[in-house]
């Protein structure tokens, strides 16, 4: 075989990937960890993680840091901010091309390609990113000071991300599509009860209004199809997230929202082909669920290449 | 300090040997927050590729940061980061909030390294 071919290749580098990678190189398996992204995944927008056992309280960047040094310290390779241009996962032997240019290949492959922010998919929506508007309440919350903001979304992260820029802004505004909220009930409690906060409930965004800056949005009552104009000065979007299968599709059983339908193994349809972490179609997203599986993914891969190897596959 | 493996600038003095000593500058401004990290990690992977341009980061909150703060190319910018390229000492480009490795290298080739 050639250099470029691993044992196994790994898509992604966020918790799931990353544990896989610290289990198969531990194994002695020649690792090769591709990620489109930056290496941490998810776990990179998470500013404090205080829910990962054994660990107080730590960043999502540092926790991936180390779970990234770990998987290096195996032997594992790592390969990220690359493009996944061609798959082949139904052949024997796996193909991986990157940047168009370079072709890996490898006995097995773990699908751990996690999930992305759900956009509006409007027209104006990237013409106006940091322009008015933001995916990160965190990060650009003090820019809105004393302004009077919309937050799109009913799920926990758009409730509790209002509630945590009342800080700084003068109101927020939730617009949520249904008559109801997707969200813990004490999360709900806080945000209707806060004095700052007001709500616009079944109605969505049609368009960004502004020249340089938002300076509004265009919404519709999809009730009653009424339509009006919301004056605002920023605009942040919190509206779940959406699985990283665009390029599995046809090729590897996907469930109806675009999940890789994995056994309790993590086993896909195809052989060879596994999938760990948010990606696969699962209730309860987590840095401790992708963690677990990965390490499945991983063990169970471990496996079918000693089957392969003594020809029982 | 960005927890980053950029070279760092560290004061208003070092922004201006930088740009001025440079014809191809680009500098990300920001926080190490979410939005931020992965322009920080897309600039530290094309370092080598990019050997024509030199690659810098710089703390939002630190005082010299006003320079780029308080840019005209930034004055309706409302998103960490704030990233500048600088041909000649002069900025041609600057983007708010995060960006793909894609759009960086647009911003790179289109503004930088044209000719
Ligand atoms: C704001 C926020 C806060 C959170 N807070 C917490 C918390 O406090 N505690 C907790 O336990 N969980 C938290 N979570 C959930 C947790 O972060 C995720 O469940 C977990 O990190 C998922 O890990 P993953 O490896 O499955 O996927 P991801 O972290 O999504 O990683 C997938 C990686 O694959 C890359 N990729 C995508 N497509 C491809 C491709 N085709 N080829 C190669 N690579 C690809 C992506 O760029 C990414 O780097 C939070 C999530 C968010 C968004």
């Amino acid at each position: 075989m050639s250099a470029r071919h691993y044992d196994v290749i790994v898509l992604g580098a966020g918790s799931a990937g990353l544990t896989a990678g610290i289990y198969l190189g531990r194994a002695k398996l020649k690792t090769l960890i591709i990620n489109e992204g930056t290496v941490g995944g998810q776990m990179v927008l998470t500013h404090a993680v205080a829910n990962y056992p054994g660990v107080l309280e730590t960043g999502g960047f540092q926790l991936s840091q180390i779970m990234k040094q770990q998987a290096r310290q195996f032997g594992c390779k790592i390969e990220s901010n690359v493009e996944v241009t061609q798959l082949d996962l139904i052949s024997k032997v796996k193909q991986v091309e990157i940047d168009h240019d370079e072709v890996y290949t490898a006995d097995a492959v773990i699908i751990a390609t996690g999930g992305k922010p759900r956009k509006l998919g409007l027209l104006s929506e990237d013409q106006f990113k940091g322009l008015g508007i933001s995916y990160c309440a965190t990060c650009d919350g003090d820019f809105y000071a004393g302004k009077d903001i919309i937050v799109v979304g009913g799920g926990n992260s758009a409730l509790e991300e209002a509630v945590s820029l009342t800080k700084w802004v003068n109101s927020v505004t939730i617009i949520h599509q249904f008559d109801h909220f997707q969200a813990h009930q004490h999360a709900i409690d806080e945000a209707t009860n806060h004095p700052k906060i007001s709500f616009i409930m079944e109605s969505e965004i049609t368009k960004f209004l502004g020249n340089d800056t938002v300076e509004g949005v265009s919404i519709i009552n999809k009730r009653t199809g009424e339509t009006s104009v919301v004056p605002t000065n920023g605009v942040f979007i919190y509206i779940g997230y959406l699985p990283n299968s665009e390029k599995f599709k046809g090729i590897v059983d996907l469930s109806e929202y675009g999940e890789v339908i994995v056994d309790e193994n993590m086993k896909s349809n195809l052989p060879g082909v596994f999938a760990a972490g948010d990606i696969r179609k699962k209730k309860y997203r987590q840095i401790t669920t992708a963690v677990s599986d990965g390490t499945i993914a991983a063990l169970s891969t471990i496996d079918y290449i000693q089957n392969l190897k003594n020809n029982f596959v | 300090m960005l927890a980053t493996n950029l070279k760092h600038i560290k004061s208003e003095e070092e922004f201006f040997q930088a740009v001025e000593n440079d014809e191809n500058v680009m500098i990300c401004c920001g926080r190490m927050g979410p939005m931020c990290i992965p322009v920080y990690d897309i600039m530290e992977d094309l370092e080598e590729k990019y050997e024509k341009v030199k690659f810098y980061d710089l703390d939002f909150d630190a005082p010299h940061a006003h320079v780029l703060r308080n840019h005209e190319l930034s004055r309706t910018f409302m998103g960490l980061p704030f990233t500048f390229y600088f041909k000649n000492g002069k900025a041609v480009k600057a983007t708010s909030s995060i960006q793909s490795k894609a759009q960086v290298k647009e911003n790179l080739e289109t503004y930088l390294l044209k000719d």
